[in-house]
């Protein structure tokens, strides 16, 4: 003999990832360290996109890079050649970074450097449109790239991820002219989903747009941060 | 496949409240909410559901999905409006860009049901 009992637990799905995210926040906080999320389809420039970053603002800022590849350190020793440290997580089958995974980069990062030395940690995402949208990792901002070869549909059929971007980064815009292309649909299928959006377009192969991405950066990173960095 | 992860969450979620119980109670149905608007693929996540939790204490456990569509609200009209997945995300009478969306994002564990012994009146 026994009774159904019917308990109401009404907990989010993603409760445990989301704990772990906001512990994450709670350090770089408490490190004065802004936290940025950049994702995208694999592809689509985050590498190089970085690696120009990398280049233009390690003067300014003290920035590390936590990297995120299924099973290679190719762009991780791309990066370390900027001479900011890099942790490299290899996510194996998983296709993003949760908010565990950051937590362990961020301890070995602790172990070489201290962590209220740096200014700005950035996150590369595993290139995916779709997962990393839903696992936050403890971030201030989520960067999204979308390569103008991707063409226009994209935010329109992966829209988690481009209603989740406080930056949009449309990147290759060099190619615009070989491409039946339309840079303004983009842009106004994107803002149909996410109205508040910023939208940067850049080509990291001619130089075009990155100098207001690196604007972007800079106002991103807490003031204090800055001010202290001069 | 984020479905075995998000499995791998809800599991452990709901561990920790089955563990919290004095009885360990067999937990025979698990309620979850999951939006339109989401991630997660309701087919999928059954699926991983039944291979992850077998041997576990949810292997007896049945998951119950009930979706959500995506509904947003244009604040222009004041009104409600279902936009079309994939295609149009604005409102379709006055074209403004979809904000506030009222449906369509939980990924929620809504209840469990369990069986317990029941103690005669």
């Amino acid at each position: 003999m026994h009774q159904i009992i019917d308990e109401t637990l009404g907990i989010n799905l993603l409760h445990a990832n989301q704990a772990g995210a906001d512990h994450n926040r709670a350090h770089f906080d408490e490190w004065g360290i802004t936290c940025l999320n950049v994702m995208s389809s694999p592809g689509a420039g985050k590498t190089v996109l970085l690696e120009k970053t990398l280049a233009a603002l390690t003067d300014a800022l003290k920035i590390a890079v936590i990297e995120g590849d299924m099973t290679t350190e190719l762009d991780a020793d791309r990066l370390r050649q900027y001479g900011v440290p890099v942790i490299a997580i290899n996510t194996g089958r998983a296709c993003h970074l949760d908010a565990r995974m950051v937590a362990g980069g961020l301890h070995t990062l602790s172990q070489t450097h201290t962590p209220t030395d740096l200014d700005l940690v950035i996150v590369e995402n595993v290139g995916n449109l779709v997962c990393p949208a839903e696992f936050e990792v403890g971030e201030h901002a989520k960067v999204a790239l979308l390569s103008i070869t991707e063409g226009e549909d994209k935010p329109l059929k992966y829209p988690v991820m481009f209603r989740e971007a406080d930056v949009l980064v449309i990147t290759k815009v060099d190619l615009a002219p070989y491409l039946d292309v339309d840079l303004s649909r983009i842009e106004a299928n994107v803002r149909e989903i996410n109205p508040q959006v910023t939208i940067i377009a850049v080509s990291a192969q001619t130089g075009a747009g990155l100098e207001a991405w690196f604007d972007w950066v800079r106002a991103a990173v807490k003031p204090s941060q800055l001010a202290a960095a001069h | 496949m984020h479905e075995t992860d998000m499995t791998k969450a809800l599991m452990i979620t709901l561990r920790e409240w089955w563990e919290s119980q004095p009885t360990r109670p067999p937990v025979e149905r698990v309620f979850l909410t999951v939006g339109q608007f989401t991630c997660v693929e309701p087919a999928s996540l059954q699926f991983a559901f039944e291979v992850q939790t077998r041997g576990t204490f949810l292997a007896n456990a049945q998951l119950v999905i009930q979706e959500t569509p995506l509904i947003a609200f244009c604040q222009v009209c004041q009104l409600e409006y279902r936009p079309k997945f994939g295609l149009r995300y604005a409102c379709p009478t006055c074209q403004a860009p979809m904000d506030d969306i009222r449906s369509g994002r939980e990924l929620k564990i809504d209840r469990v049901e369990y069986a317990t012994a029941a103690t005669p009146p």
